[in-house]
């Protein structure tokens, strides 16, 4: 019995031992902690491919037809530059701000709630524009934001946008809402049927509504709140929770709420929308006069890129207007690629996703990263960070 | 002479033999090699995982880059125990599994009553095979379909329309209901069998002495029983504790420890770590008190 009990605690110590040893290697994170990007150069003219690409994307960006044979726009980039396609899926931003970090990666469809992490930690390398001719038939209003450019220096492809709509049920809420006030101040009459999204992220949309009701707070970009700021938020959350029915983070999740009535209304994706209508739920979607969040994904390079020149091959291949166009529809947002507006298989596809439509997106607060330097650049106070706000959604819930 | 002779020609049967030999008079030795590959594999996946886990929970991450920074810190355990939304997730999470046990318990006795002693023996291996079909279908699939039957306008409304009252929608009692139908059978098969094992003498002669049913009940069926309905409670309560998926999906708004543990996981490893040792504790704890019942010995 003494042997087998020094075994164990032999085989207890060696994996201690190895567990730590493995921790003391990586310890590069902690310089990067404002937006002071370290210094990487982005390539000037492309070589040679190099025969393979890893990518790192959101589920529906790169499908190479064995989801559906129908839907392939990676098989004829593999025979047109000789580059593999091996994609892996993300379920999440933070997911993919990991894999990142393993340096094995080329290219990443990152949300602005990603990509600003990845420029910080230097884990994303600056984008030679010149490199993706399709590059200037991009919408303007793409080009050079908050989260795919820092200091006139940009970051990446955008790849398509979407804005978080406000869903409701035309036959049980009468008369029709105007205002994201119909899932805060109004909640209580939809009592147990409203719905929100399940992310930390969401409680941009709670200040997005108090930049418009409490001017006194002076919001001015719901991804920079100061402390103040915060606490209103999280308070109205904490009130709007009482009438919450349910929170949604899988958008199959809420079409069947709004399809059975658990749900009446909350917020929403034009693509969940458009589900519910095919299978029959009577609702609309709509931006609110407050305007509203959204998200902007944009196709970055990794630092440490193995195959640099298939990576910017993809980049130019993603955003050309007939690809653009496929993915755009296969993932129900608004294209990134103005020309991709007339390849599409539905002629008024870009008009149902506002895609060339400035106004629009005007009142569109595309997702960003909460960091401690205010993103609207304000000096004398610090802003809350992400990771406060992935504490405080918690207790949000309750 | 002979004897050598043989052992030499047959070499490697002669160092089995000797091995067998050496072993027979070392009988500690013999244990030892017995018991080495399981106990590693005990020692290093199960334990060692665990071991893991634990000093994980003392770690901090950068909160920018969510980067796990290995810096010795009790900050993690001091939250769990000073956040009040952690505390009350716990406590929350705790009375789900308490109250998923009682009503295992409360339904399981008389369905294995009936399975155990009631239903002529030729019916009963049958019956206890109808219980376990269940346990046959995707976990995922129960409890989508619990999802329609809680709906608005599903099943549980429709049937319960008529009393002028509607189902309990999603929420906890819609997470309860859910997870008690999950792992009934886990609470009805100990049970069964200890109905099934309970001598049929005994019942008579508390009937002789002139015990009503009721007092045949209480005084000999129910202490008997108690040990593997201890056992039973030890399935549905662990796997209750730790269940996140069936709260995600009936459970409306509501959060346990393991939804918890799922939206640190990739921010902040160390909180999930920290998070994720309250189940070990509760049911560490929980087994102890389960021994002095007896259960462990009748699982």
């Amino acid at each position: 019995m003494r042997l087998t009990r020094t075994l164990q605690v032999a085989a207890a110590a060696a994996l201690l031992l190895a567990a730590t040893a493995c921790g003391s290697s990586d310890s590069g994170g902690d310089a990067a902690t404002g937006l002071n990007p370290p210094d990487i150069k982005a390539p000037t003219k492309l070589g040679k491919t190099e025969g393979a690409v890893n990518l790192i994307a959101w589920a529906g960006y790169v499908e190479d037809g064995s989801n559906d044979p129908k839907v392939d726009w990676v098989s004829d980039f593999e025979k047109q530059t000789g580059c593999q396609v091996n994609p892996k899926v993300a379920a999440s931003s933070d997911e993919m701000v990991k894999l990142m970090k393993t340096g094995e990666y080329d290219a990443v469809s990152a949300s602005g709630d990603a990509s600003l992490r990845l420029i910080a930690s230097g884990d994303a390398a600056p984008v030679n524009t010149d490199l993706v001719p399709n590059y200037k038939d991009v919408f303007p209003d793409l080009k050079m934001q908050a989260w795919n450019s820092v200091k006139g220096k940009a970051y990446g492809i955008p790849h398509g946008r979407g804005a978080n709509l406000l869903m409701y049920n035309t036959q049980k809420v009468t008369p029709a809402p105007t205002s994201w006030a119909a899932v805060f101040d109004d909640a209580a009459r939809y009592k147990g049927h409203v719905t929100a999204y399940d992310s930390p992220i969401y409680i941009a949309d709670a200040a997005l509504y108090l930049k418009a009701t409490k001017p006194e707070l002076g919001i001015k970009d719901p991804y920079a709140l100061d402390q103040k700021q915060f606490d209103a938020a999280v308070a109205l959350l904490k009130k709007q929770n009482a009438d919450v029915g349910e929170y949604w983070g899988d958008y199959l999740k809420e079409v069947s709420a709004f399809k059975s009535g658990d749900s009446v209304v909350g917020t929403t994706w034009q693509v969940i929308a458009n589900l519910a209508t095919d299978e029959g739920a009577k609702v609309k979607a709509f931006v609110p006069e407050e305007g509203s969040t959204g998200w902007s994904d944009t196709w970055m390079v990794s630092a440490k890129a193995k195959h640099p020149n298939c990576a910017y091959k993809w980049l130019d291949w993603i955003v050309s207007p007939k690809v653009n166009a496929q993915v755009a529809e296969y993932f129900g947002e608004a294209p990134a690629n103005a020309k991709a507006c007339d390849m599409t298989s539905d002629k008024s596809f870009c008009t149902t996703y506002h895609a060339g439509d400035t106004a629009y997106w005007k009142n569109v607060a595309f997702w960003n990263t909460p960091i401690e330097q205010c993103l609207d650049g304000r000096t004398d106070v610090k802003c809350v960070p992400y990771a406060k706000w992935v504490q405080a959604w918690t207790e949000i819930k309750g | 002479m002979t004897v050598v002779a043989q052992t030499a020609g047959r070499r490697p049967e002669g160092v089995v033999r000797r091995l067998a030999g050496f072993l027979h008079r070392r009988p500690r030795l013999r244990l030892a090699l017995l018991l080495t590959a399981p106990l590693l594999w005990l020692a290093v996946l199960y334990l060692g995982s665990l071991t893991v886990l634990f000093v994980s929970a003392f770690w901090t991450t950068n909160s920018f880059t969510s980067e796990v920074v290995k810096v010795w810190s009790t900050d993690n355990f001091q939250a769990l125990f000073t956040t009040p939304v952690y505390r009350q997730v716990i406590l929350r999470s705790v009375g789900v599994a308490l109250a998923v046990t009682a009503l295992c318990a409360v339904i399981a006795f008389p369905v294995a009553f009936y399975t155990a002693r009631v239903a002529r023996p030729r019916w009963r291996p049958l019956l206890v095979v109808a219980i376990l079909t269940p346990l046959w279908a995707s976990y995922l699939v129960k409890v989508y379909a619990w999802r329609l039957i809680l709906s608005q306008g599903g099943l549980a409304d429709w049937m319960l329309e008529p009393f002028g009252i509607g189902g309990p929608g999603f929420g906890l009692p819609a997470a309860v209901l859910t997870l008690t139908y999950l792992w009934l059978p886990y609470m009805i098969l100990p049970v069964h069998t200890a109905l099934g094992q309970l001598p049929a003498h005994l019942l008579d002669a508390s009937a002789d002495l002139g015990a009503r049913p009721g007092r045949t009940f209480r005084s000999v069926v129910v202490p008997m029983v108690l040990p593997s309905l201890a056992a039973g409670s030890i399935f549905t309560f662990s796997l209750s504790l730790g269940d996140y998926i069936t709260v995600q999906i009936v459970g409306g708004k509501t959060q346990l420890i393991g939804n918890l543990v799922y939206s640190n996981i990739e921010l902040n490893l160390p909180m999930a770590a920290a998070l994720g040792t309250v189940p070990v504790v509760v049911i560490v704890l929980y087994l102890l008190a389960m021994r002095r019942t007896g259960a462990l010995s009748s699982l």
